[in-house]
């Protein structure tokens, strides 16, 4: 039985001008020991499918899904209370603003105490010597004096440090992170990347890493899924993602990295991802495929076998390559 | 933090100056001669008021009246009274213990409602609770304060008849009052009954003198608390698996609580204005209903005095509030 097993998962929002779904029938399955990349472009729904599971979105969403389990126990229904026992320690998330994701009043001690003390129950000396043992796992140079300080007396990178080890503070089964690394400096943006991986092989935790970023993917994750306008199009492997991807929207997002793997960002496809108002009758990427006909302007498409990276398309690329191979 | 404490210090030098010209001539605008107020019914003599003329300084031209004024001031001397003849500063300690114990009563009466009030309504945005409240809060700001304080008195003291309507403690009771403190002095005076008494004669006033600094208490916590709802840091506080009281009683409220605390020194000032009225209505010994009754009296140094040591203790309260600020705001503490 997989880690984490997500099936069919929507979320919608009650917004003023009405529902808008965020989430539209997404899959995601993580083992144990898993690195599973999220990938795509803004507002295509990776951070709401993770809050959801996390229980962490406002009361305007409508959560629904076919199967949402986690190490064998059903998500869905869980009680707030039930809940708060799972999320921050065998399930835990990082956050891109690392700034902003600590509370400013309070030390970075205080807050990574706070979590041993809730879950694992540790007494004041227990949670000191394991806070300075997290400290040093993540690479925080003078643990004792960086327990003392505010956020606001720490570099974007530390504080990043800071939320990480919070975040593994309770050995979770899966941590969660979300673009940890957008918002930092590109020297510091490969030692965070290097730390979690290296992390998650020292512990053997799943790791979903959310990321704009196809060169991250390719140095860090073993499985790819591209998620677009709330949709799974795609989920590969790595190396056959970028050798042969089967969804036009891959395809476009590799062919426009100028060198593979050593772009930042997302490269520019033409066009932008469907909002609430624009959303296709279709197939969703159908404005901005150059393949697309009008049976994928009318008719939506299901996903495709795994043979074909469940692509979501009615003319999967490279399907002949596969097939002769 | 010490050189910004006296830095603080030195903005005080102006605006005590400024206080002492303005009460200055505040109570000299008022029309009427103090002599012939004094005086009463009974007149007095022209050569008598030649004569008080002279005792009192009012012979001088203006200026030189005032820097007499201000000599004793820097001195410390605040004058004496033209009634009672004691000096002004003994009257005003002898008062404002009334004052204090009224002011406190009611400025915890103000956050110890307000704060939660804020905070539920903010939690709870948009529901029934928050929108029964924030209009409630909208009616308690702008509520006169006579027009309030004679509805409770109607309604507690005259329909119930369950709360007195004025003086600080029932005459049954009687002992030293060395404090000024009446609820203390009380507790420890071993009479029987003498406490609860002194409280209750609190009840009415401390809700009127209150009523104004909770409603913006309350909707000062719920707008600053609904901004750091938004944050990041408490989706990552959540994301820790605490409980909603926590993270709204701690790890939101903590930050909402360093624009809170500023309102609830700037309501320091609101609430010695609201004294002077509610003390009048209650026949509440202290300075507000002293400072009234010395302006009818045309009583120039208790005014002139009582005016300035007010304006001491708004400033004071400022800078505990700005003191108070640093060390729940570690952004600023550390500067
Ligand atoms: N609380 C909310 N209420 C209404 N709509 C929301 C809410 N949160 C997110 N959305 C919408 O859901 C969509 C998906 O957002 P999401 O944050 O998951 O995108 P993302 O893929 O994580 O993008 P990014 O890369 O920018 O983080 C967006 O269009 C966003 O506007
Ligand atoms: S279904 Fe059509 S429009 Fe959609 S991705 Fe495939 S080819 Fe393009
Ligand atoms: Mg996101």
């Amino acid at each position: 039985m997989p880690l984490l097993d997500i099936r069919n998962l929507s979320v919608d929002f009650a917004t003023a001008s009405g529902q808008f779904r965020a989430v539209d029938g997404v899959d995601v399955n993580v083992d144990t020991g898993d690195i599973l990349a999220i990938v795509g472009e803004s507002g295509s729904g990776k951070s709401v499918s993770m809050l959801a599971m996390m229980g962490l979105l406002p009361w305007t969403a409508t959560i629904t899904a076919d199967v949402m389990s986690f190490g064998g126990q059903d998500l869905r229904g869980l009680t707030p209370r039930q809940r708060r026992k799972i999320i921050g320690k065998d399930m835990a998330m990082i956050f891109q603003e690392p700034m902003s994701s600590l509370n400013p009043c309070f030390t970075a001690g205080f807050q990574i105490k706070e979590a041993l003390r809730l879950h694992l129950g540790l007494d004041a000396k227990e949670r000191h010597a394991k806070a300075i043992e997290l400290f040093e796992m993540v690479g925080i140079p003078a643990p004792e004096d960086r327990l003392k300080a505010f956020p606001h007396q720490l570099s974007g990178g530390m504080n990043q440090r800071v939320m990480i080890a919070m975040a593994i503070a309770c050995s979770p089964k899966l941590l969660i992170a979300d673009e940890p690394t957008t918002a930092l400096d590109v020297t510091i943006q490969a030692q965070i990347l290097d730390l979690l991986t290296g992390l998650q092989r020292e512990t053997g935790m799943a790791l979903i890493l959310i990321t704009h970023d196809m060169g991250v993917v390719a140095e860090t994750a073993e499985r790819v899924q591209v998620q677009y306008a709330g949709q799974k199009v795609e989920e590969q492997p790595v190396g056959d993602l970028f050798e042969t991807p089967h969804h036009p929207y891959t395809a476009a997002l590799l062919a426009a990295l100028p060198e593979r793997a050593t772009s930042r960002k997302l490269p520019t496809i033409p066009g932008v991802v469907p909002g609430q108002f624009d959303r296709p009758m279709g197939c969703l990427f159908s404005p901005r495929c150059q393949f697309a006909d009008d049976r994928c302007r009318n008719t939506p498409p299901a996903p495709c076998g795994p043979e074909l990276g469940l692509a979501r398309c009615h003319y999967p690329l490279n399907a002949k390559a596969e097939a002769t191979a | 933090m010490f050189r910004y404490l006296l830095s603080r210090l030195l903005t005080f030098l102006p605006t005590f100056f400024g206080v002492t010209i303005i009460s200055f001539a505040f109570i000299r605008m008022l029309p009427g001669d103090p002599i012939i107020v004094m005086a009463g019914e009974r007149g007095v003599s022209e050569e008598r008021y030649a004569e008080l003329i002279q005792q009192f300084g009012f012979d001088q031209p203006i200026w030189r009246q005032y820097l007499d004024y201000l000599g004793g001031v820097v001195q410390g001397d605040l004058g004496q009274s033209f009634v009672t003849k004691k000096p002004v500063w003994d009257e005003f300690f002898a008062l404002f213990p009334a004052t204090l114990e009224l002011s406190i009563c009611a400025m915890i009466f103000a956050v110890a409602l307000g704060l939660p009030a804020g905070v539920i309504a903010a939690v709870n945005r948009g529901k029934l609770f928050d929108r029964t409240l924030m209009s409630t809060a909208l009616v308690g700001y702008s509520m006169p304060i006579f027009w309030w304080a004679l509805l409770l008195i109607i309604v507690f003291s005259g329909m119930l008849g369950i709360t007195p309507v004025s003086g600080r403690i029932s005459l049954l009771y009687y002992f030293d009052n060395p404090s000024g403190f009446m609820l203390w002095d009380a507790l420890v005076s071993d009479q029987k009954g003498a406490f609860w008494s002194a409280l209750h004669h609190l009840i009415l006033p401390t809700i009127v003198l209150g009523t104004i600094p909770l409603a913006v208490i309350a909707r000062q916590t719920r707008s600053a608390m609904l901004e750091v709802l938004s944050e990041d840091y408490i989706r990552t506080a959540r994301a820790k698996g605490l409980a909603p009281g926590r993270v709204n009683g701690v790890h939101a409220l903590r930050n909402a609580l360093i624009p809170v605390i500023t309102v609830i020194g700037l309501s320091v000032g609101t609430l010695l204005a609201g004294a002077i009225l509610t003390e009048t209505i209650f026949s509440w010994p202290g300075i507000g209903k002293w400072m009234v009754d010395s302006i009818f009296r045309r009583d120039y140094p208790v005014v002139q005095g009582g005016l300035l040591l007010i304006a001491v203790m708004v400033m004071i309260v400022n800078l505990t509030v700005d003191v108070l600020y640093g060390l729940i705001n570690p952004k600023i503490r550390k500067r």
